[in-house]
């Protein structure tokens, strides 16, 4: 048996039984990989209860700093009896197989193509501590505790990492680390040599920080001066309000009076919670809701009134799988099509595509002033990957002299001054965005009722099709004053001749970057556009425009980026090939290849594709 | 469509202590049909915050869809006004509310507004104690579909269409009481010398006043045989302990027999008289509140008035802790933290 020897570049997975406190002690090895200077992104896959059944924790390892799921497992902790067999089965040949062996593995388990590392966890768990809790929990420490000797990283980095984890409570750090060494020791003495996967401390991190999405939206909220926030628990977003709910009350008491400046209303629903945040942007406060697929399926009536009467509000989507309740403990990106035209009638919505945390952060902190700024709903559309797990990302920063954009908002002064009528809907600067008042501004003017009915450019209702028409056009003038200040697309030409194109968008980017790179070594150069927003700009027209076929790369079913891009930039039938994945699981940068070269092998019966497939071939 | 009012005001009229007369607190022309009590209770608005001197500016309008939620386009024209989605007024209140917690915010709604598809945001606005004045236009129908019954119609009464009504009816001021409603009347568009007392006592209350008008509609729930006709209420309204409302500016000019009055002082200093019947003592149990309006179901009366009142509750911005200046005030010195806070955040992920 050849078994694998990496340093630096493999893939751990645990499998743990949900509740058991495994989490946190997987969490401390990505962690400590992450202190140890080495690119590592974790992902965690579970189930959609709270207690007893499988999770998964999967730790990529890789000094180039490919951060998307890789596929396939070179080292499972193995620690779930429910799957143990499963387990077994898909570790990679010349992986290792980590096991509590206070149990002896049933005799079927008899590949001979794998390492088998047994360490009596309960056992060594139950001989050391008695409080049965407590034992739960450090029999994760103890596993940790023999993969840092496993996988060659000492015990220190580790023992610092606990230490710094419990500062507060260094009564709690002491079990942990005899833990730690309990199961150090037992590896060191049992299984000398017995992995050859290993970690090496490195500089590949840099000055990366380690954090998830929900989070960065979070904090954007907070540093772009959101004050209502209406919310309804839902799988992946939740941790959304929750972290904004957790800074807020460390930096936005009043130091005075020590109240709050911020509302958060955890509302009965859905339809409350974005009603909320529209009431609250309507009367001039920055306002948000963050939310699933159920909950934009529930928040589309409302949207609609909001973009038709003109309300700057922010929505951030954490998509999960669906259509319905769908796996909601699984990534996808497939809410695309509904949020680019949530709600009946003819409706066109402002969507950003943040595809790592860094960028929910600076995209929802833009959003804020985009929304302000158009006077409409901005969607910032990320996912259960980017949202919930934690991902290496630039460190986040500020602009001291950044200023709120609050748009055209006009104070008494300016109703004062005005020489003519002011009308909420009339298009003063030919930009599709009119100025709009307060509640309580002004004693006399200014006032007006503002409704989801057909209005005329004074806010008056009105069944005349003439001002509907009219109302409903300026609205693509706004559309296109949106187009221009929307994040750009990113571009890496590879290859003058534009020849292959791809085009991917938010999490997807990690394993579209490795597969580029991975197909650049076997000759085959791919440009590519990340695209970062809709409306889509001219470039984003030109780049599928110059390239003979464009990968369309996206983790749904229906290609819905491909739909959005056909519908919106009048491609031509055929250039656009889907390459998807919609299984729950973040893509990868196989599937990625192995779907591009299948396409170009079979599905393309063009000249290029043929020439495209000789080269891929040789 | 839009129609003008005329301009004209006798010249004389009647001003209050800001100077304004009635004039300053109309809106457009009703597009209702004629007599429909809607614009009864519109009317009972405009004359209320008239009369309480509430500069018309100062007030938010919100309101749902139906027949009443058209009503907002027809009072206070100097208000600013949010017609939104069916049922969710409340939502768009609580976040109106929420940014600026300086204004008066009134909402209305009607029967099918509130007690079928906006069951939920009423139940939960009135629970988290929203300071507004919310008001119920209650028909009995959907008059902007053409009179289907509606979930407070009552059982076994006819509409004009002649079926009797067959499920229970939704009576909504025994919901407010029992989800912690601080104030909850009942009037009748018809009896205006009640109703405007019970807005101006709603208005001063802070946190939630919830207010039920039955307000006959005239095209499809007027018949006799309908318990929201004018002529079925006007036979049956049986009046709590009647009150008097003397707002905080107002001098108390009536004569009062102390023994039979209790005097209830709202949260801005205005104070509600109310005269206590031998029989009775509603106003500020729970459990008699519930037992008073039960008591007069059976005796198949329609109890109005103040129904109950704790002017001592917290309204949502107490109970979250909300600073006072309101957020859409705030600017980016009171609420970004800056740059080295976020790279000592940075530093803490390290």
């Amino acid at each position: 048996m050849k078994r694998i020897e990496q340093t630096n570049d493999f893939v751990v997975r645990f499998a743990n039984v949900n509740g058991s406190g495994s989490a946190s002690a997987n969490n401390l090895f990505a962690k400590v990989v992450y202190r140890l200077g080495v690119p590592v992104s974790p992902k965690n896959i579970f189930p959609s209860n709270i207690q007893g059944l499988p999770t998964w924790y999967e730790v990529r390892i890789s000094e180039n700093g490919y951060l998307g799921r890789r596929g396939g497992v070179d080292f499972v902790v193995a620690v779930n009896g429910q799957t143990l067999k499963q387990d077994y089965e898909m570790l990679v040949p010349g992986g290792y197989f980590f096991y509590d062996s206070t149990r002896d593995l049933p005799e079927d388990f008899n590949r001979d193509d794998i390492t088998i590392i047994g360490i009596p966890l309960t056992e060594l768990c139950n001989e050391e501590f008695s409080n049965p809790r407590l034992r739960q929990l450090l029999k994760n420490i103890i596993y940790i505790g023999a993969l840092a000797y496993l996988f060659d990283i000492g015990i220190e980095p580790v023992t610092d990492s606990i230490t710094k984890q419990f500062a507060k409570k260094p009564k709690l750090a002491e079990p942990n680390v005899k833990a730690l060494e309990i199961g150090f020791e037992y590896a060191k003495e049992h299984h000398t040599d017995a992995c050859g996967l290993s970690i090496r401390p490195s500089d590949a991190v840099g000055d990366r920080i380690m954090i998830d999405g929900n989070s960065g939206a979070a904090l954007g909220a907070l540093y772009s001066g959101a004050t209502v926030a209406g919310w309804y628990p839902i799988t992946p977003s939740t941790s959304v309000v929750e972290a904004f709910e957790k800074y807020a009350a460390k930096y936005r008491i009043d130091p005075k009076t020590n109240k709050k400046n911020y509302a958060i209303i955890q509302a009965e629903d859905e339809l409350a919670a974005i009603g909320i945040a529209i009431g609250g942007g309507w009367n001039g406060a920055r306002s948000f809701t963050a939310t699933s697929g159920p909950g934009v399926s529930l928040m589309n009536e409302f949207l609609g009134l909001a973009y038709f009467a003109e309300i700057p509000v922010v929505l951030i989507d954490v998509q999960r799988s669906g259509p319905s309740t769908g796996m909601p403990t699984r990534t996808q990106q497939s809410d695309l099509l509904s949020c680019a035209y949530l709600s009946h009638g003819d409706t066109r919505n402002v969507l950003l595509l943040p595809s790592d945390p860094y960028e929910c952060f600076e995209m929802t902190a833009d959003a804020f002033d985009l929304a302000d700024r158009l006077q409409t709903p901005i969607i910032v559309v990320s996912d259960l990957d980017i949202g919930m797990n934690d991902h290496l990302c630039q460190p986040f920063s500020w602009d001291d002299n950044r200023s709120y954009d609050r748009g055209k908002v006009m104070t008494a002064e300016d109703l004062e001054n005005l020489s003519t009528n002011w009308g909420r809907y009339l298009d003063v600067d030919k930009d599709g965005v009119c100025y709009r008042t307060l509640p309580g501004t002004h004693p006399t003017k200014g006032a007006y009722v503002t409704r989801g009915t057909s209005h005329n450019e004074f806010a008056a209702y009105t069944e005349e099709s003439a001002a509907y028409e009219r109302g409903m056009r300026r609205l693509l003038t706004k559309w296109e004053t949106a187009r221009s200040l929307v994040p750009e697309p990113v571009f890496n030409i590879r290859d003058e001749a534009k020849k292959i194109g791809a085009l991917y968008f938010g999490s997807s980017t990690y394993a579209a970057e490795e597969a580029f790179d991975q197909l650049a070594e076997n000759d085959m150069q791919v440009n590519s556009m990340r695209i970062r927003a809709f409306p889509f700009q001219q470039e984003v027209f030109d780049f599928i425009d110059e390239h003979q076929i464009v990968f369309a790369i996206e983790q749904n079913r229906d290609s819905q980026m491909k739909i959005l891009l056909s519908g919106e930039c009048q491609v031509a039938p055929g250039k656009l090939i889907p390459v998807t994945n919609f299984n729950g699981l973040p893509i990868t940068a196989r599937i990625i290849i192995n779907q591009i070269h299948t396409a170009l092998l079979t599905g393309h019966n063009s000249q290029f594709a043929l020439n495209s497939m000789e080269k891929v071939n040789t | 469509m839009s129609y003008k009012k005329p301009g004209f005001r006798h010249p004389e009229a009647q001003k209050n202590r800001l100077g304004y007369t009635r004039k300053a607190y109309e809106g457009g022309i009703s597009t209702l049909c004629a007599g429909c009590g809607h614009d009864s209770i519109g009317s009972a608005i405009i004359q209320s915050f008239f009369e309480m001197s509430i500069e018309p500016h100062r007030v938010v309008k919100l309101s749902g869809i139906g027949c009443s939620s058209k009503t907002p386009a027809y009072f206070l024209g100097k208000s600013h006004g949010f017609n939104s989605v069916h049922g969710r007024m409340p939502s768009v209140a609580t976040g109106a509310n929420m940014a600026n917690s300086e204004l008066i915010y009134l909402g209305v709604s009607g029967d099918g507004d509130t007690a079928s598809i906006g069951m939920g945001q009423f139940a939960h606005v009135v629970r988290r104690n929203l300071n507004m004045i919310y008001i119920v236009m209650n028909n009995g129908c959907y008059g902007l579909t053409k009179g289907q019954d509606s979930a407070t119609a009552d059982k076994g009464s006819k509409s004009k269409k002649g079926a009797p009504v067959s499920l229970e009816s939704i009576d909504l001021c025994e919901l407010a009481v029992q989800l912690g409603a601080g104030f909850v009347a009942r009037g009748f568009s018809g009896d205006k010398k009640q109703l405007i007392p019970i807005i101006k006592a709603a208005i001063a209350h802070k946190g939630l006043a919830f207010v039920d008008v039955v307000s006959p509609c005239v095209t499809f729930n007027n018949a006799p045989t309908s318990t929201k006709s004018y002529s079925y209420v006007r036979d049956h309204m049986e009046a709590t302990g009647t009150f008097d409302f003397i707002p905080l500016m107002q001098e108390i000019t009536t004569d009062y027999d102390h023994g039979t009055t209790v005097p209830v002082t709202l949260h801005d200093g205005s104070i509600v008289k109310l005269k206590k019947r031998e029989d009775k003592e509603v106003i500020s149990s729970r459990k008699l509140a519930i037992s008073a309006m039960e008591q007069a179901k059976e005796e198949d009366s329609i109890l109005t008035g103040i129904l109950y009142l704790d002017p001592e509750s917290e309204d949502t911005h107490e109970i979250l802790g909300t600073t006072q200046t309101p957020l859409n005030t705030l600017g980016e010195r009171e609420l970004c933290p800056g740059n080295k806070v976020l790279q000592e955040f940075n530093r803490s992920l390290r």
